[in-house]
This record gives C-alpha cells, sequence and structure tokens, in this order.
C-alpha cells in the first residue's frame, strides 16, 4: 500500500520492524507536501531538513536496537498557535509575525519523547478565532475535496492537512469547536480531549477556560495513538488534571459496544439542519445501532443558549489574554507613536485583524463596568445550566452523538460579512467546551456534491476511551475514513 | 442594547486599541447586533444559579517556590522590538 495510505499505527509498526525508514516515511509525506501545499495553503512552514535529520536519528536508533516511542518516525504537523523552540509561532497573525518561540510547549516536548517526527507549522485563523481560517493574515487554506470551500476552522491547516495525506497526524487546538468542525469539513478525524487532559503549556492563549489541544488523524486508532502520547498531568499547567495514563489504542480493541448507551439531544436535530447532514449523520447512529448500541431520546434543553455564552465567555477571556501584544516584550510595535499610549493603541489597532479587534471589542464591552452583571456573569451562571443539563443526561447514557456542524462546508466569503452568521457554524461544538466534555468528529458521509460530512460522539469528562471505542467500532464497520480527495 | 459611535470609542480605549473611522462604523452596527443576540440570556432564570468560571473542578496547585537558573534569556530579549542591555526600551513614561 501507498506510505500515504498506511495508517500512523501501522507506519509506526513498520518502522519498528525495519520494514519501511523513518527516512522513507517523512521524505514521502515532504514530497506530498511540495505538490500539494501550494494549491491548498495548509503549511505556514516546513521544516525539511530537520524533519529528515530526525527520522535519520529514528531510524539510527531502530538498526541500533535502541528503544524508541510508540511514535517514532511518524510525521506530526502542529497548529501555529503551539510553540516549538526557535521557530516562529504567528497563530495567522501579523502581529506575531517576527516571533520565534524561546521554548518547547509541553506537547511537543511529549511528542519528541515518543519519537514524533515535527514536519512544520500549519495555517489557522488568527489567534484560533474563527469557523473557516479565512481569519489567518496570510493565506486561505482550501478545502482539499473542493478548493472553492473553506476547510472550516479554527484548525483548517492541520484538518487539511490531514485530509490531503500530507502528513499522518497533526495537532490543533479546540475552544468551541476548532478541532471537530474544521474534521467534519476535511473528512478527518478530530478531537478535543476533556479540559485539563492535554497540558496547556505552550500553547497561545485565547480562552483559558474552553482551550484544549488534541489530535486530527484519517482513523480513530490513530487518534487514539496521538492522545495517548500529548496527554497526561504538567505541573507547569495548573489546570493539567493527573489521571492515571490510558494506552488508548490498546484499550479500545477491547470488547465491543453492545448495550452502549447512546443519547440523542433532540435540540440538535432540528428543522434547521441541513437535509442531507441529516440523513447521513442518521445513517451513522443506525450503524452505531447494529452494533448493538441503545439509542435513547434525550434533551438538553440550555442548548440554544450556548453560542451567546460562548460569545459573551471566550472572547472576555480573550480580551484580558491578549492584552499582552502591546508591542514591548515581543511582536509587532508601531514606530509612529508620540507616547506610550498612542504606541499601545497604534501597535494593537494595526496588529490584530478585524475578527479578533470585535472579539476584544466584545469580551471588553461584556467586562466593563456596568454590563459585567448583565453579560459576563450572567453567561457564567448559564453555563453552569448548560453543563448541569449534560450532568443528567450522563445519568442515563455513556455517550451522546450530535451532527458535528448544521451544514456541510460553505464556500470562501460566504459567511465574512455577517459575524454573527459565523458564530453560529460553531452550534453543535460550543457545549462541549463549556461542559469540559471530550468530544471526536467522525467522517460519516459525503453530499452529493462530493463534500464531507461527520458525526460527533460526546463523552462524560474524563471518559475518552469510551468516545474512542465507540468511534472506533463504528469506522471498522464503515469505510468514510478510507476515502481521499481527487489529485 | 443599543451601542452608539461613543461606546465603541469608550470600549476601544479601554480595550488600548486605534480603530479607523471606518472600523467604528462597522463595529458600531456588527456589535449592537451580537449584543442583541446576546440578550437571550436574559430569558433564563438564573436566581440562585452558582456561575462556572471552569467546567472541571480542580483545586488549588501548590508547589514548592524553587529558583531555577534560566540560561536562555537571550532567545526571549531577542523577540523584544527595542532593547538596550538586556532591557526592553520604552518611549518615556514619567515627563
Amino acid at each position: 500500500m501507498e506510505i500515504f495510505k498506511t495508517t500512523a499505527s501501522n507506519l509506526a509498526k513498520q518502522i519498528k520492524n525495519k520494514e519501511i525508514t523513518s527516512l522513507e516515511v517523512v521524505s514521502s509525506f515532504i514530497n506530498r507536501i511540495k505538490t500539494k501545499n501550494e494549491k491548498l495553503s495548509v503549511f505556514l512552514n516546513v521544516f525539511e531538513s530537520e524533519a529528515l535529520d530526525a527520522a535519520k536519528e529514528i531510524d539510527k536508533k531502530i538498526s541500533s536496537g535502541q528503544p524508541v516511542g510508540p511514535l517514532a518516525g511518524i510525521p506530526v504537523a502542529i497548529k501555529d498557535n503551539i510553540c516549538i523552540k526557535n521557530k516562529p509561532a504567528t497563530c495567522g497573525s501579523k502581529i506575531l509575525q517576527n516571533y520565534s518561540s524561546p521554548y518547547d510547549a509541553a506537547v511537543i516536548d511529549k511528542l519528541k519523547e515518543s519519537g514524533a517526527v515535527i514536519i512544520g507549522k500549519t495555517n489557522m485563523d488568527e489567534f484560533a478565532m474563527g469557523s473557516s481560517t479565512e481569519n489567518s493574515a496570510f493565506m486561505k487554506t482550501k478545502n482539499p475535496w473542493n478548493p472553492d470551500y473553506v476547510p472550516g476552522g479554527s484548525s483548517g491547516g492541520s484538518a487539511a492537512a490531514v485530509g490531503s495525506a500530507m502528513v499522518p497526524l497533526a495537532i490543533g487546538s479546540d475552544t468551541g469547536g476548532s478541532i471537530r468542525q474544521p474534521a467534519s469539513c476535511c473528512s478527518v478525524v478530530g478531537m478535543k480531549p476533556t479540559y485539563g487532559t492535554v497540558s496547556r503549556y505552550g500553547l497561545v492563549a485565547f480562552a483559558s477556560s474552553l482551550d484544549q489541544i488534541g489530535p486530527f488523524a484519517k482513523t480513530v486508532e490513530d487518534a487514539a495513538l496521538l492522545l495517548t502520547a500529548l496527554s497526561g498531568y504538567d505541573k507547569k499547567d495548573s489546570t493539567s488534571v493527573n489521571c492515571p495514563k490510558q494506552d488508548f489504542l490498546s484499550l479500545i480493541q477491547n470488547g465491543d459496544i453492545k448495550g452502549l448507551k447512546i443519547g440523542l439531544p433532540k435540540e440538535y436535530f432540528i428543522p434547521g439542519i441541513d437535509a442531507e447532514v441529516d440523513k447521513v449523520v442518521k445513517e451513522a447512529i443506525k450503524k452505531l445501532e447494529s452494533l448493538g448500541a441503545e439509542i435513547i431520546d434525550v434533551s438538553l434543553p440550555h442548548t440554544e443558549y450556548a453560542v451567546a455564552v460562548y460569545y459573551i465567555i471566550a472572547p472576555s477571556e480573550a480580551s484580558a489574554n491578549l492584552a499582552r501584544y502591546d508591542g514591548i516584550r515581543y511582536g509587532y510595535r508601531s514606530n509612529d507613536a508620540i507616547d506610550l499610549m498612542e504606541m499601545y493603541k497604534k501597535t494593537r489597532g494595526a496588529g490584530f485583524g478585524p475578527e479578533v479587534k470585535r472579539r476584544i471589542m466584545l469580551g471588553t464591552y461584556a467586562l466593563s463596568s456596568g454590563y459585567y452583571d448583565a453579560y459576563y456573569a450572567k453567561a457564567q451562571k448559564v453555563r453552569t445550566l448548560i453543563k448541569k443539563d449534560f450532568d443528567d443526561v450522563y445519568k442515563k447514557v455513556d455517550v451522546i452523538v450530535t451532527p458535528t456542524t448544521a451544514t456541510p462546508p460553505f464556500k470562501f466569503g460566504e459567511k465574512t460579512d455577517d459575524p454573527l452568521q459565523m458564530y453560529l457554524s460553531d452550534i453543535f461544538t460550543i457545549s462541549c467546551n463549556l461542559a469540559g466534555l471530550p468530544g471526536i468528529s467522525i467522517p460519516c458521509g459525503f453530499t452529493k456534491n462530493n463534500l464531507p460530512i461527520g458525526f460527533q460522539i460526546l463523552g462524560k469528562q474524563f471518559d475518552e476511551l469510551t468516545v474512542l471505542k465507540a468511534g472506533y467500532e463504528y469506522q471498522k464497520i464503515t469505510d468514510w475514513h478510507l476515502k481521499y480527495p481527487e489529485g | 442594547m443599543s451601542i452608539t459611535r461613543k461606546d465603541v470609542e469608550y470600549v476601544a480605549n479601554l480595550a488600548r486599541l486605534q480603530l479607523s473611522e471606518q472600523e467604528k462604523d462597522t463595529y458600531t452596527g456588527q456589535l449592537e447586533n451580537i449584543l442583541k443576540y446576546m440578550d437571550t440570556l436574559q430569558k433564563v432564570d438564573t436566581s440562585g444559579v452558582a456561575p462556572t468560571s471552569v467546567a472541571v473542578r480542580t483545586d488549588n496547585c501548590w508547589r514548592e517556590d524553587e529558583a531555577v537558573r534560566y540560561e536562555e534569556s537571550a532567545l526571549i530579549m531577542n523577540n523584544a522590538p527595542e532593547q538596550e542591555e538586556g532591557l526592553f526600551k520604552v518611549k518615556k513614561i514619567i515627563g
């Protein structure tokens, strides 16, 4: 089988068994990047020579019988808001265009320990604010299935990198759906783990109570392999949770999902959703039922408030987090200011793009004197009710299944003039972040125009295993994850 | 909630953002539209409901306050737009 169609787990086995070298694998993906990146605008940076050197290093270790990690020799792409020492981390923003990270993020340390080869950094919506990757200050990433359509966002680069098989694995970050929504748009698997599962140390902060790093892969098995490498306690992230380390890849192969209780929330199957999405997701649910899962109708009554809650809380946290871009310690500085105050304002006015400024304005307003109670404090209380909806439903079911998005991928420019319409494209992914749950998007079909559709499985806090297990069993009896875009 | 251009100027100042005249117009309309949508939250009865700031229960994290030598300050300073003798340089603050 061609290298790019082989799963990361199989490539890792073949590398370890000396059936193939890491150098061959990494070179083959670099060649795919060379032929595809220009058209799709996925990578902001490719570390070709370093990746090839790292691959040779792994091959040397293996041939001399030294122990190597579970991802030994496998190339991984990194979203550009995750720090790699002495490499740019632009966050898709002009304000960080010339920034070079002084240290490695915790996940980069973990990837290196696992033997992964860091191959490059992927495009994203500026500071992860967006659902289409159109908000990148540098380029517009195209959907590998149809270049007239967006790849989703904000981790559109990482999703398109895996979707076009330029890499077998990538990592992204998910604050309101930024892994799952682009995964659905690009026909790949994307998972947001429970808040606290993966260290945020070295992830450039957007909304600190919601941000979480997670894996992209073609298969649930590969996502499980990558999540195992990424997860684990880190003393440098005070919200990191000290859970026993689990080997998800081997655990998902145990048993079956007979008797698994799957909740279908009626608020996610509403007349407003696209008919093709509705039909395809319901077919996926039938498949899960055919595996012996029990389907139970449930209700999450505060769902309709999730977008409003999110777009108060996330911009509020962002307005505080992005105060650090002041033109003093790093990043862009405006040089035509007469005093310090004017320097701050001109630097930030010119350095941030329109969506980032919009969200800073929104968050600053929601936190400002006289409006705090009506917006921020109110949103935090409704967040409690949204979380309680899930707590109640999880007394009756093991996982919840929904569409990942209400519509298939949209065209460039379709939603850029109306921010509220763009915000509503996160409607099915946001609650998961507000409640701190694990969630995964899994490819489950295509529209008649060949645009990808995904479904979402949400689990109980820290029950990644059941979510992955359900997805793994689904992929055993379906073949959507084996399809690749033409060209 | 009605948003005026003056509100936008006030908030932009709090956020230390210089906006063009056109941006002020755009944001006035867009923020009004977005905040109108947020008003849907006023329908929810939240009396007696505690706020959630983080969804996963976290306890205070304690660790020893140990000094660790950092040898790579050049990597940090090299990101500064302007520096002098290992210090960040800014415009005069006190007149």
